[in-house]
């Protein structure tokens, strides 16, 4: 039993530690404006780093992640438009670290296709409404009653 | 019939889907379409790494064609790499350095170690020249022409099997 919650504590203490290693991997930068604050996160939520598969600059460790970071705090602090800044890291790094691909000749299925998918989908919601409004019940003939009821009766219930 | 028809509908998205899917496959992760091609080589002013009073602007690389290296001495690969740029240097092709995001005294014992095949080094020790040509992971190779401008990129280390392909790009590009 003490056994049992040496090994408890131990692993909520490893818990503890490795995550406040993943926090403390991301650096907060202090900006005295939370406005600033605010879009330095959004920023470098958005921009993938190049490095990394699949990984926003905020939350890597590569060393071009880094520098990414540094470089969108230093724009912000120079007052640059956030269209500003991710136009300069575009310009260095290529279109692969928009997050948020822009609309253009490569892009646009990518962008068309959710509402393409919606407009399907409704077509084919609406198509089923229909088909059951047109369906009729109809009501068995003589005929069909009478060979229903020798069906039923020719297995009579096993508790009778 | 109508019906018949519908039913193969799922089918039908199946195979689209396994196409592109299947395609994606062959497709390399790592690759990415560099930003720079046809565009100028950021200027810069730096000094080299053999004289910390040198000053080397983006003029160094007008008038030839020339591949510019970006190198480190606390990467990997770029050792494994150095034999095929000592055989590009043989060849005749002026080769830059860049020695990305290190201290001098490493990086002359470098060259000292695995070759000089540059004619000039330029040293960027906070990287700054290194971002601005976006580079993400050491080594990279760019390929840049007689007026200064960015023809050809190769990320990564270029292998003894990729030495034919830059030199064609070199041809290309003089």
């Amino acid at each position: 039993m003490a056994l049992m919650t040496r090994a408890g504590v131990m692993l909520v203490l490893l818990l503890v530690v490795t995550r406040a290693m993943a926090v403390s991997a991301i650096d907060i930068r202090d900006f005295k404006d939370p406005v600033l604050a605010e879009r330095y996160s959004d920023i470098t939520a958005s921009l993938r780093c190049p490095k990394c598969d699949a990984q926003a600059i905020d939350s890597s460790n590569s060393p071009v992640a880094e520098d990414m970071r540094e470089r969108v705090a230093f724009l912000l602090r120079e007052g640059r438009s956030d269209q500003e800044i991710l136009n300069y890291m575009v310009d260095r790094f290529g279109e692969f670290v928009l997050y948020n691909p822009r609309l253009d000749g490569r892009t646009w299925l990518l962008w068309a296709l959710p509402a393409v998918l919606v407009v399907v989908g409704g077509l084919v919601l609406a198509a089923f409404v229909r088909a059951r409004k047109n369906a009729r019940v109809r009501a068995l003939s003589e005929e069909e009653r009478m060979r229903l009821d020798s069906l039923l009766n020719r297995h009579p219930k096993e508790t009778e | 019939m109508r019906r018949r028809v519908l039913l193969l509908l799922p089918f039908l998205i199946f195979l689209v889907l396994g196409f592109f899917l299947y395609r994606g496959l062959a497709l390399d992760p790592s690759a990415r379409e560099s930003a720079l091609l046809a565009e100028k080589f950021p200027s810069f002013t730096l000094s080299t790494l053999e004289d910390p009073d040198a000053r080397i602007d983006e003029s160094l690389l007008r008038g030839q064609v020339s591949l510019v290296n970006v190198w480190a001495s606390w990467c990997p690969t770029c050792k494994e790499e150095m034999p095929q740029l000592l055989e590009l240097s043989e060849r005749g092709v002026q080769m830059v350095g860049i020695d990305y995001k290190d201290t001098r005294e490493h990086g002359r014992q470098f060259l000292e170690e695995f070759g000089k095949p540059f004619e000039v080094n330029i040293f960027d020790p906070d990287g700054d020249l290194g971002f601005e040509l976006g580079v993400y992971g050491v080594p990279e190779t760019f390929l840049v022409d007689a007026n200064g401008i960015i023809r050809y990129k190769h990320i990564g280390y270029i292998t003894p099997d990729d030495v034919e392909e830059v030199m064609q790009e070199v041809e290309k590009w003089r």
